[in-house]
């Protein structure tokens, strides 16, 4: 069973959106931490990332989201997420990420509240 | 686990290979959603079902490298049972994880939250393991 995943990125002045399409496993979580790393070093330090298309994630995934969260803390950056299902939103606040990093409904809004 | 199969019953062997978790997931949502489960509900069911099988696939040592999956129809409630031939759970048979970096914030660790995501997406969870493998078996109820 393969597993179609593609990550697009749209960057700004200020920030930058990563979105994300597929299952985000280990395998799309490690492309997604590269892209998010070289933003990063590029001097980004405001990103979203959208999951809207994203419908399933499992915990190794999730934890990669938490490295990027602690890489752009460690810049003083912030990350917001949005197109989260109810199921995923509620998986994140039991994970505490929503502690971390912010959780709107859209790509707009979250790009807003930096 | 016994093989023989009542018509309510569906079963599934899956070989512990990446991605495979997402053919048992899938397969769960479908069940789910022909006994007319609402969509957040598949949807707890199948993140539930991918962190049963990751945990047999990291924890598991099994020496078949395969995870039985058997689902149970009921009028108003779907039991998956997940069953593993290896090794048992024991905080020793965790493995590293992938990186070596600390977590920054310990309440929001990086991992070992399988277990506590799937006793938060489903009715009831059950964990048999023993030195002859682990089952999981987890219920979700219909909503009413």
């Amino acid at each position: 069973m393969a597993n179609k995943f593609d990550i697009q990125i749209r960057a700004d002045q200020e920030y930058a959106v990563l979105e994300t399409a597929g299952y985000l496993n280990d395998s799309l979580g490690e492309q997604l931490s590269k892209k998010a790393q070289e933003l990063i070093q590029k001097g980004y330090t405001q990103l979203v990332i959208n999951l809207d298309k994203t419908a399933l994630i499992n915990s190794i995934g999730i934890s990669i989201l938490i490295e990027i969260i602690e890489a752009l803390e460690e810049r003083n950056g912030t990350l917001n997420f949005c197109g989260l299902s109810a199921t995923q939103e509620r998986t994140f606040r039991m994970m505490a990420i929503a502690k971390y990093a912010g959780i709107f409904p859209d790509e707009k809004t979250a790009i807003a509240n930096f | 686990m016994a093989n023989t199969l009542s018509n309510d019953q569906v079963l599934l062997t899956i070989p512990m290979r990446p991605d495979m978790e997402l053919a048992a997931a899938k397969l769960a949502s479908v069940i789910a959603e022909s006994m007319s489960f609402d969509d957040d509900q598949i949807e707890e069911i199948q993140l539930a079902m991918i962190e049963s099988c990751i945990n047999a696939f990291e924890h598991s040592r099994s020496p078949d490298q395969m995870v039985i999956i058997k689902y149970i129809m009921r009028a108003d409630e779907l039991e998956f049972k997940i069953t593993d031939q290896g090794v048992g759970f024991s905080p020793e048979n965790r493995p590293q994880h992938r990186t070596s970096k600390p977590d920054l914030h310990p309440d929001m660790r990086k991992r070992g939250w399988g277990l506590e995501i799937i006793h938060a997406l489903m009715d009831s969870v059950d964990i048999m393991s023993g030195e002859n493998g682990t089952t999981i078996s987890m219920v979700k109820c219909k909503t009413v």
